[in-house]
């Protein structure tokens, strides 16, 4: 079968999956399935711009994300105006102090040589987060001393919650620039354990850091783009036109909602797709292809690699920083504790070589399936394990402890799924052409 | 100037804790050197082998425990280990049979074996969790420690205590025969030496007569065993939690890697870097501070450089560092 007949082909067998979900299990779950299928699928597409063009195996796709979601905070919360009295010039000065230890100690470390250089640059960063630290800490303690049960933090700009989905791709961009310039001359698996290790990094300092995050004290009631359900339940007219539809208010309001994320993230994802398959096909992807097939006869010709590599690091990262803002704001919270390498790193890359590494409509395709198959395995699961034991007496330890286990289903049938994958069909569901 | 009373606080809340924890993760670091130098490639299911080798001798353990067995003042699961490690050898030859084999064949690129390793994780986490679930498991028993606190006050008349733990002496003696067994293997037995000579050269390795699928197997034998001694240890010390396994492969790449990767000596060197750096960097100075300065100078906070959160992130920052200045690690390593 032609490329060109299975991708509309496989589309279409995914639509239907989703459509069938939404008979059987409710439009509400199809929804939900859908609208994190969309932003699964940004994700798999910014992951596949660093694996496909670049053969960049970055895994620490997780503190991306997490960035993004920071951003949303950031950006759409309320400003703790006391908070920034009692503490914020203190904070910004110590952050600005430990940058500048930190420009002036590799500074002095590229211009001197020899003993100088090794005690001096020690020296440097000694004392300089010895400064940092007198200065930090106290406005930290002020910021997180007003109001901690509430607010205990920053705060945010108070501005619209759409404006925070590009500000976490350049979050992600802004981080991914410092993470590539010292990680990306490292080797294929050296850069997978240094893109591992800095994602929790900064899951950590997020945890950590109640003054920016509220660290895992969560923060929510982050404000959304669309109306909330109770609002549309209580609006005249929105009941009317229900009824027009033959659909109950409560019902109709969380369609309504759901629909309303589902088509704001459908145009995100077109249009990144769309910049995605413009790259793809223009000089500049085609050389970056060529690099990534032969990296030896690009240096000989001139192409500074890394530099190369850098750019595409910053774009795919700055792709699943714009998709972790989304999640958070469908979510409406800042659920630091939730950021596991499990759940977001590994699944997404699932997505990748499951759909088509190195094709952006694979991705998507991967996105999609994987999502819904990862929601569908837990009640399949169950399903398989209570056919299992149906034959069982009731009560035995055996049968309590599979029907207990069924939830760790989903882990196993991503592996086994993933090596099927690789060892049978390497190049996934749509190759790269 | 309680200088006694310092150094005995500093040996309780540092050195002993950090000393264990480093066998350990030099233990599980000589098992990932072993699968670099010899494989070619970073295993990234070695924590999740280490949690079903773990999983494997808590089963056996609480049979034994039914049964009435035990070892008198020492944890019975050291009965446990033999079978732990057979049924992770088991596991370990199949996986390679049915999964690492064919891209060995095919000569695939090391970050392929790195991608089918991390599917290969999520399938050991799945039986791992399937088996014995996600909960805490505790299952040493035996006396839980060769020096108390109390005694030690009263022995010394110091106020501060100093308590060794049974596992943590255990952990090091274990760590010390087997890196001692593991070094007269390799470098005394011929099948070590064809081992080491794989490592070095493939090609000219094959040349000389060396059977490279029996290199392998031993390689797994002796990684499943490192693996299940590392975890089994690590359990008794701490607790068993399937989660904290995968969260333990971080420390222990960083450690492989920063004592140099493919090198067993700089395996457990970088496992005592890192459990030194990690313990001491989080550890609250207050108390010892408190008994070296006079009392004016005595510190307010707690003095502790980074916060306990942080100390993952510890062996991360420092793996990053060695990887910048000096990527061949502390005892030149290799490099794939």
């Amino acid at each position: 079968m032609s490329q060109s007949l299975r991708t509309p082909l496989l589309f279409a067998f995914i639509t239907l999956l989703i459509i069938g979900t939404g008979f059987v299990q409710g439009p509400n779950a199809a929804l939900l399935i859908l609208n994190m299928g969309l932003i699964s699928a940004i994700m798999a597409l910014g992951v596949n711009l660093q694996w496909g063009f670049a053969g960049l195996f970055n895994v620490g796709v997780m503190g991306f994300v997490a960035l993004g979601g920071l951003a949303a905070v950031l950006i759409s919360m309320p400003p703790t105006t006391e908070a920034w009295a009692a503490g914020g010039v203190r904070v910004l000065l110590g952050l600005v102090l430990g940058a500048a230890t930190i420009a002036g100690a590799i500074k002095f470390n590229a211009r001197t040589t020899g003993r100088l250089r090794l005690w001096g640059t020690m020296g440097i960063v000694i004392v300089g987060f010895l400064i940092y630290r007198a200065v930090f800490d106290p406005g930290v303690a002020l910021i997180e001393a007003v109001n901690p049960a509430g607010t205990g933090y920053l705060g945010g700009l108070n501005m619209p919650v759409i404006f925070a989905w590009p500000v976490g791709g350049l979050f992600a961009a802004g981080a991914a620039w410092v993470i590539g310039k010292t990680a990306l001359g490292l080797r294929s698996d050296y850069l997978a354990i240094a893109t591992l290790g800095i994602a929790e990094i900064i899951i950590a300092v997020l945890k950590n850091e109640d003054w920016l995050s509220r660290g895992v004290k969560n923060v929510i009631g982050i404000p959304r783009p669309l109306p909330f359900e109770i609002d549309l339940q209580n609006d005249p007219n929105f009941v009317q036109r229900a009824s027009e539809l033959g659909l109950d208010p409560v019902m109709a309001s969380t369609l309504y909602v759901k629909l309303g994320y589902a088509v704001l993230f459908a145009i995100v994802l077109l249009i990144i797709l769309w910049l995605a398959q413009k790259a793809l096909n223009s000089p500049w992807g085609r050389m970056m292809r060529a690099i990534r097939d032969n990296e030896t006869a690009a240096e000989a010709m001139g192409k500074d690699v890394t530099a190369r590599h850098l750019q595409i690091f910053i774009l795919g990262s700055a792709v699943c920083g714009v998709a972790g803002a989304m999640m958070t704001t469908l979510d409406g919270q800042l659920t630091l504790g939730t950021y596991q390498p499990l759940r977001f790193t590994f699944l997404i890359w699932v997505m990748v070589i499951v759909g088509g590494s190195g094709n952006n409509l694979g991705a998507v395709l991967g996105g999609f399936l994987i999502w819904w198959l990862w929601v569908q395995v837990e009640p399949m699961g169950i399903w398989v394990i209570d056919l299992v034991t149906s034959g069982m007496a009731d009560g035995s330890a055996l049968k309590a402890h599979l029907q207990g286990s069924a939830a760790h289903m989903r882990l196993l049938t991503m592996g086994v799924i993933m090596l099927l994958v690789l060892r049978f069909s390497p190049r996934g569901l749509i190759p790269e052409n | 100037m309680d200088f006694l009373n310092a150094l005995v606080a500093l040996t309780n809340f540092v050195l002993i804790p950090a000393t264990a924890y480093g066998a350990q993760l030099a233990i599980g670091a000589l098992g990932v050197t072993l699968i670099y130098g010899i494989l070619r490639f970073s295993n990234f299911a070695h924590g999740d082998t280490m949690a079903f080798g773990t999983m494997a001798t808590i089963l056996v353990t609480w049979g034994m425990q039914n049964m009435g067995i035990s070892l008198g003042p020492l944890p019975t699961a050291l009965l446990a280990l033999p079978f732990g490690i057979a049924a992770t050898a088991g596991l370990l030859l199949l996986t390679d049979r049915t999964v690492y084999r064919f891209y060995r064949a095919q000569k695939a690129a090391p970050v392929i074996l790195v991608i089918v390793s991390m599917g290969v994780m999520f399938v050991f986490n799945g039986i791992v969790r399937f088996i014995i679930g996600v909960g805490d498991q505790n299952f040493s028993d035996g006396t839980r420690f060769i020096i108390k606190a109390r005694d030690f006050k009263e022995w010394t008349g110091l106020r501060e205590g100093l308590a060794i733990k049974t596992t943590q002496g255990l952990t090091v003696i274990t760590a010390i025969i087997v890196v001692a067994f593991l070094f007269w293997f390799l470098n005394k037995t011929r099948t070590g030496k064809s081992m080491r000579a794989f490592s070095d050269n493939e090609d000219l390795a094959l040349l000389s007569g060396i059977n490279p699928e029996r290199v392998v197997m031993v390689t797994w034998l002796l990684v499943a065993a490192l693996a299940t001694i590392a975890g089994t240890l690590y359990g008794l010390d701490k607790s068993f939690k399937p989660f904290t396994y995968f969260q333990l492969l971080l420390p222990i790449f960083a450690s492989a890697i920063v004592g140099g990767i493919g090198s067993p000596l700089g395996a457990i060197a970088g496992g005592f870097v890192i459990a030194f750096t990690e313990v001491a960097i989080t550890y609250p100075l207050k108390k010892v501070l408190g008994y070296l300065m006079p009392e004016s100078l005595e510190p307010n906070g707690l003095v502790q450089l980074l916060s306990t959160d942080y100390k993952f992130a510890v062996s991360f920052v420092i793996l990053i560092i060695v990887l910048l200045i000096k990527p061949t690690g502390l005892f030149k390593g290799q490099s794939v």
